[in-house]
């Protein structure tokens, strides 16, 4: 840009930065208070008013209540179970689909297709869902109920087809001509040439498990199921951080019990927080190519 | 389907009979079909079971006789839901939100986008870019957790309202804010990785068309008014038309987490309605299925139309 800017385009420029800056400030104070506030002390915490820039008082009480809590150790445990088994489900169903999808000689293809991409816009609903997976299958009270009903998600389904159309005849020719069959070409021959595709994919279907609620709280009654979400639930939303505040005084209850939900978030949220700044680039490629598929 | 679909291609070979012809297919394509397997009963189970089971919407259930062995009763949930005293709240709510939506949460990433890509600085551009997609990938219930502290009567957000003069109180359990703090915390997770698809749009406009905009005198306004703007009008129109395609679907995960009993009023939508009166406090399971296919309808067709509208005017479809 060798051209001089306008005095009104310094302007703007300023504007524009201050509104970015701006942006920055409103994504990213909220997180900042939740841990300002999770290493606050809890009576002092309760007299705070306003934007909070340093703890209040620094302790460490709330963590020590949330770390002697079962139910988080259980919560990780079980969500890392689904997120782990899940995804690998979801990769290896979703693969097979693709594949099939994409091949041109395949008589059933049009007829599948049609038949997989209704399902994106019309469902029996939330109720026969329930009846199938709770009663019909008999999958309550297990994580399977988490895994199985989402096995394969549609839009991952295509956008990942889309990837198989973008890979030369020639490598597959070359290789069936070698007597690779189909499975190896699809897992030795075709995923290996879109690694960056397969990667996007895993990152969905796994942030998909791991932030994943509403299916436990309809299909799990026990406790000791719960994922990570679902702990959360309970101690946010339903605030139900008693259990772990028995023998605290009444009074010192409600304000050890706001510490503990702030706690609670950074030591849910932590991890994924931490991870992010590294996946993040995968993510944006994953929505191009989705925005892309044409 | 697999039959006739495999007799209209061979039907140039009238010298091999039908069977012939499967066999030749299944054969050939012999590990395509053991790979279909398990994809076809996934959704046969877990897309289109669940389709067939919504037939309960015409019958009074009863979960010892079962889904095919309950009693027909036409329309009767229908017209119940459609004349009974929820429908025109569950109605104007669910209608209500997706205005707001497309108001103030579709526009909002649009004008970031705009703004992010008059950045001059690349490397900053890119940090704004990371800091903002974040809470995407927070999960809604630690959004709703937040929210609901820093809304409560002593939280950080009440404390600001005070400050501008509003009376103290928690705002989830006053029916007139709970839209606003919906729509505000969706517009807050959102407008970062909304902006990624109109950037994407922004990097296909060809930097000529803004070289010769400034050889023609354009200052960055002009730029911003005959360049970006309609270099990002269809992708701006896709995304409008397939918003609206979703009035009628409001997502019940936040609205659950958010409401009570309190704002029922104004925040029970149709799903959010379902899920209570059939899976929460109540089992009315007929019913419920009976609203759920309601809306899938409507759902169904605005979305039909949608796509039709879409292709016609921008030239791009869902399929």
């Amino acid at each position: 840009m060798a051209i001089k800017r306008t005095p009104q385009e310094k302007t703007f420029d300023s504007v524009n930065i201050a509104i970015m800056v701006f942006m920055i400030l409103i994504t990213f104070y909220p997180f900042w208070h939740v841990l300002m506030a999770s290493m606050s002390n809890s009576n002092r915490l309760l007299q705070h008013n306003g934007i909070m820039l340093l703890p209040e008082g620094f302790s460490g009480e709330a963590y020590r209540y949330v770390l002697q809590n079962r139910r988080i150790y259980t919560g990780y445990f079980n969500t890392l179970f689904v997120v782990v088994v899940g995804t690998a489900f979801n990769l290896l169903m979703t693969s097979l689909g693709a594949y099939v999808l994409s091949r041109k000689n395949f008589a059933a293809r049009k007829t599948m297709t049609v038949a997989i991409i209704f399902t994106m816009y019309f469902s029996g609903g939330m109720i026969p869902r329930y009846i199938l997976i709770n009663n019909t299958l008999g999958l309550k009270n297990t994580l399977w109920a988490l895994i199985l009903p989402g096995l394969v998600s549609t839009w991952n389904l295509i956008v990942m087809r889309t990837a198989f159309f973008g890979v030369p005849e020639s490598i597959e020719e070359s290789a069936r001509l070698d007597g690779a069959n189909d499975f190896v070409i699809l897992f030795r021959v075709i995923l290996p040439t879109i690694m960056s595709t397969v990667a996007v994919i895993i990152l969905f279907y796994a942030v998909g498990h791991w932030n994943a609620w509403f299916d436990a709280a309809l299909f799990l009654r026990k406790k000791e199921k719960y994922p990570l979400q679902l702990v959360l639930r309970e101690i946010l939303i339903l605030s139900s951080t008693d259990s772990m505040t028995s023998s605290v005084d009444y009074t010192d209850k409600e304000a050890i019990g706001e510490s503990i939900k702030y706690a609670t978030i950074i030591v849910t949220t932590l991890p994924v927080i931490c991870i992010y700044p590294f996946l993040q680039r995968y993510f944006v490629k994953g929505v191009m190519i989705g925005a892309v598929k044409g | 389907m697999t039959l006739t679909k495999s007799g209209g291609r061979a039907a140039a070979r009238p010298q091999k009979t039908l069977g012939q012809r499967i066999l030749r297919e299944l054969n050939r394509n012999k590990y395509v079909y053991i790979m279909a397997l398990p994809v076809v009963a996934y959704y046969l189970i877990f897309c289109y079971a669940p389709i067939y089971g919504a037939q309960i919407a015409f019958k009074r259930f009863d979960i010892a006789r079962g889904i095919t062995g309950s009693e027909w009763v036409g329309f009767k949930h229908f017209v119940d839901f459609i004349t009974g005293p929820y429908f025109g709240r569950l109605m104007r709510n669910t209608l209500l939100i997706s205005l707001y939506q497309l108001l103030f949460s579709f526009p909002a990433p649009i004008i970031l986008a705009i703004l992010l890509n008059e950045l001059r600085s690349d490397g900053f551009k890119r940090t704004v870019q990371t800091i903002i997609y974040l809470p995407h990938f927070i999960s809604i219930v630690v959004i709703c957790g937040m929210i609901h502290s820093f809304v409560a009567r002593d939280g950080v957000i009440t404390d600001f309202l005070v400050f501008l003069g509003m009376e103290r109180t928690n705002l989830l359990s006053q029916p007139e804010y709970f839209r606003p703090v919906y729509i505000i915390s969706g517009i807050w997770q959102g407008i970062g990785w909304g902006t990624i698809i109109y950037l994407s749009a922004l990097t296909a406009i060809d930097p000529q068309q803004y070289e010769a905009a400034i050889v023609d005198g354009a200052n960055r306004f002009h730029q911003i008014r005959y360049v970006t703007l309609p270099g990002i009008a269809p992708t701006v129109v896709t995304m409008f038309i397939l918003q609206l395609g979703k009035v009628m679907s409001v997502g019940f995960e936040k609205i659950i987490l958010l409401y009570n009993p309190n704002t029922y009023e104004v925040a029970d939508v149709i799903s959010s309605y379902v899920y209570r009166m059939g899976l929460s406090e109540g089992t009315q399971f007929s019913a419920t299925t009976a609203i759920g296919l309601f809306s899938s309808a409507i759902n169904f067709i605005l979305i039909l139309i949608a796509n039709t509208l879409s292709k016609k005017l921008s030239n791009s479809s869902l399929w």
